[in-house]
């Protein structure tokens, strides 16, 4: 019984059970919803995002940000494109494409754990850059015409699956069992916790900071390639705002800006709730302007309704480190 | 043949800039026996656990452990040799649980590098039986635990490196008396097993319940050991206190009477911090408020200023009631507050001395359009620097490159620069060297003068001594007593502060 009681704690208990509710309400209220072409399209519609809030979380746990996750989507789509009509077979024209994805992360690892300089600035930047970018070498148009091998990555089935949502699938489930279970990926949640203590500890704190942008730069890349796929094409705008949805899922899903909480699950359920929150509120024929309205009601109720359940656990110490808790010396 | 001593650190010397922080500090730790130091604020005791912990190097020095000389690379390198150290701000990420806070970073793994859960929770469990806690769910997260527990799981934390020598750093600042008494148990039940602890505390009282010997420090120097059994408290005091001071603190110009009242708090209160406070300072009186660590007098203070609220009770300014709600308000109202912590809640670090020393009154420098007069601002600020000697090549510089002493004197610049009626002070001269102090002391004294009534709050008692006209004494959120400066002693003034020699020192 214990178990349950925990798991009823966390964030990620709640955004199910709210998950269940909106599938069971709208499995009533709209015959279409539980169609097998509505929920593939659902999980279709967010693998993509939700590909890249598996690296997002671990790097959001350890205390990190990326906002140009949208801009690297389009920047090493538009690469691999070209190098797909310049000739180059698929496999290293995808492998190259990963490489610049991780290649930008590192960029902006290494000026904000070596050089110190804040992550929002630093990714602010490489989101104006590498969208800029996208548009320099793409000279402002989209590529099309890559050849078969490349899309089936994004347009191939595995029974009635599409691919990216067996991708989606594979790395949300490696993901998030790296980031529960293993020791290495573990240390996340002590830089995010208590960088000071955590150094203490003999974390390589800075190192790990660095490889967590790695991580969602490679992340973004693989989004991008199987975006790219998908489409058939490299657009100049893809995944333009995706920076915003995806941290929105991870924040809804349990983290938090300062690190030290989070799962890949909960960023995955954040990621479905959202997706189906527009997709209940289209099939309710309800104006497609509500949708970014509602979400954004999402996000924000989701981190009070955690804010008061902390306050209240947390008032009690709280008092006495007030009263008690003048430092000295 | 086993070494006489556990841990012996000689002669460390550590220099900071400016600052001798240790010079030729010893301690001697036997296996098995609890050595508490003890000392004032800038004694050094800090300075000396950091060196222990291998957080900073000596400068001079040698450091044995059961004989052997060691030298520490590092704080893994430290524990690695056998020291653990409970530091006093909790060193514990509240999102994981119990188990993973203990173990951190050193979690048993299978072969494949994932987390061995069965075996961390035996090895969780395994140490928290020691202190008979093996009840506790070892899943549960940090966050949901009392805050006393929370300081056992980093005792266990330390503990879980199997150390020779645990340092224990104030480990009672935030804890209640029953928790102190059951700290106290498991501190006990380490000795037993050989574990060497050092304690370091100011609490005096502690030391008599707890310790087997002492180490005090005074000024960073090493002042004397001692077997706790053969001394009593007053050997201790005289030690930690007896410092020669020649007449740092100045005089009250006599000729000049107390002014009508300025200030009066009537039964001010607010659960949990402070109840039924009632006081009255004259003009150009300084009313000093001692007490023990959390006796509630900075939360007055802050409530007086509007930082914090007050839910019952009138304060009167010149025979006027004032609410304020806000810092704002009690600005306006003509009070200031001079913080006791100026690096977070003083001074805008990275901001030079002109913009620091306007901040608080900024309307006075601009002109009718409301914008701010640039050449009104420096005129103030190089004014300010002469007339209160703070060492600086010119007003642009950042304050945060300024030593302690003089940050302190730009603080006090911005408040008197309002013409406060009332002026709150809260450890003014907490880290600031002996020099820059008896400065300070001339500044308070100076704009008393003027007529303002001073709250002058302090855990340095020889401080409150010096300074003050009268001394209200608090105690748990409470005024207990009430000396005029002639006849208050460090004696009478302890005495009210612990109620009767039960309580906590403030030293």
């Amino acid at each position: 019984m214990k178990w349950i009681l925990r798991f009823s704690k966390q964030r990620e208990f709640m955004i199910f059970a709210i998950v269940v509710a909106i599938f069971i309400i709208m499995s009533f209220s709209s015959p279409y919803f539980l169609t097998e072409g509505n929920i593939l399209a659902l999980f279709l519609g967010l693998s993509i995002e939700a590909i890249i809030a598996v690296a997002m979380t671990n790097l959001m746990v350890s205390g990190g940000f990326d906002m140009s996750v949208g801009s690297i989507v389009a920047f090493t789509g538009a690469v691999s494109a070209l190098l797909l009509k310049a000739g180059f077979p698929t496999v290293p024209a995808v492998f190259i494409g990963l490489i610049i994805g991780a290649g930008i992360g590192f960029f902006n690892g290494f000026i904000i754990s070596k050089i110190g300089i804040n992550a929002f600035v630093t990714t602010l930047s490489s989101l104006s850059l590498f969208r800029g970018l996208t548009l320099i070498v793409s000279k402002g148009q989209n590529i099309s015409g890559l050849p078969d091998s490349f899309k089936i990555i994004g347009q191939g089935k595995l029974g009635i699956f599409q691919t990216p949502i067996l991708i989606a699938a594979f790395l949300i489930i490696l993901g998030d069992i790296f980031l529960r279970r293993s020791r290495f990926f573990r240390q996340s949640y002590y830089i995010g916790g208590n960088e000071k203590a955590a150094r203490l500890t003999g974390i390589p704190v800075d190192s790990l900071k660095l490889l967590g942008y790695v991580l969602t730069g490679l992340f973004a890349g693989i989004a991008g390639i199987v975006m790219t796929a998908r489409l058939g094409a490299a657009s100049m705008t893809a995944g333009s705002g995706l920076e915003l949805r995806v941290i929105t899922a991870v924040i809804i899903g349990g983290a938090s800006l300062q690190g030290g909480e989070g799962t890949v699950a909960g960023a995955f359920l954040g990621s479905l709730l959202m997706a189906l929150i527009t997709n209940a509120l289209t099939l309710l024929g309800v104006d497609v302007y509500w949708q970014t309205f509602v979400i954004g009601g999402t996000l924000l109720l989701a981190v009070l309704i955690d804010r008061f359940g902390k306050i209240r656990t947390e008032q009690s110490s709280k008092v006495v480190r007030e009263i008690g808790g003048k430092k000295n010396d | 043949m086993e070494a006489e001593y556990v841990l012996e650190a000689t002669n460390i010397v550590k220099t900071f800039p400016g600052v001798r922080a240790l010079d030729g500090v010893n301690l001697k730790v036997r296996k098995g026996e609890i050595h508490a130091v003890v000392g004032e604020n800038g004694a050094g005791k800090s300075t000396l656990m950091l060196i222990l912990s291998g957080i900073y190097n000596p400068d001079e020095g040698h450091i044995k452990i059961d004989g052997i000389p060691v030298e520490f690379d590092s704080p893994e390198d430290a524990v690695k040799k056998g020291i653990g150290i409970v530091f006093q701000e909790l060193s514990l990420v509240p999102s994981l649980s119990i188990a993973e806070n203990i173990f951190a970073n050193r979690q048993p793994v299978t072969s494949l590098g994932f987390v061995n859960r069965t075996s961390l929770r035996t090895k969780t469990i395994e140490l928290l039986s020691l202190f008979g806690l093996e009840h506790l769910d070892t899943n549960m997260l940090v966050r949901y635990l009392p805050l006393a527990q929370q300081q056992v799981i980093e005792i266990l934390k330390a503990l879980s490196h199997n150390p020779r020598i645990l340092i224990l750093d104030e480990p009672t600042s935030s804890l209640t008396e029953i928790e102190i008494k059951e700290l106290f148990k498991n501190i006990r039940i380490l000795t037993q097993r050989g574990i060497a602890c050092v304690y370091i505390s100011h609490h005096l009282h502690e030391i008599f319940e707890i310790a087997d010997t002492v180490t005090v420090l005074r000024d960073g120097r090493y002042v004397c050991d001692a077997e706790v059994k053969d001394i009593d408290e007053d050997f201790l005091v005289s030690r930690m206190v007896g410092r020669p001071i020649v007449d740092m603190y100045g005089h009250r110009d006599t000729t000049i009477p107390f002014g009508p009242v300025r200030f009066k708090a009537q039964h001010i209160s607010r659960a949990g911090n402070f109840a039924d406070i009632s006081f009255s300072i004259k003009g150009g009186e300084i009313v000093g408020f001692a007490g023990l660590v959390g006796a509630g007098r900075t939360e007055v203070g802050r409530s007086i200023f509007g930082a914090e609220p007050i839910e019952e009770g009138t304060l009167w300014l010149d025979n006027k009631p004032i609410h304020p709600k806000n810092p704002r308000q009690a600005i306006a109202e003509g009070i200031g507050y001079l913080s006791e912590d100026r690096k977070s809640q003083g001074l805008f670090l990275d901001f030079s001395i002109r913009a620091n020393v306007v901040a608080n009154h900024l309307f006075d420098f601009c002109n009718s359009n409301g914008f701010l007069q640039e050449r009104k601002t420096v005129s103030w600020a190089s004014k300010i620097v002469s007339e209160y000697r703070i060492a600086t090549p010119d007003v642009e510089r950042p304050v945060k490159n300024l030593s302690g002493g003089n940050q302190q004197k730009v603080l006090a610049a911005e408040w008197i620069g309002i013409n406060p009626k009332l002026l709150i002070v809260d450890e003014p001269t907490r880290g600031v060297d002996v020099g820059a102090k008896s400065e300070i002391y001339v500044l308070i004294r100076k704009l008393a003068a003027t007529g303002a009534g001073i709250m002058l709050i302090s855990s340095d008692l020889s401080e409150i001594l010096g300074l003050s006209d009268r001394i209200i004494v608090m105690q748990n959120g409470v005024i207990v007593g009430e000396l005029i400066a002639s006849e208050a002693t460090e004696e009478k003034v302890i005495a009210l502060a612990t109620g009767a020699k039960q309580g906590v020192y403030a030293l």
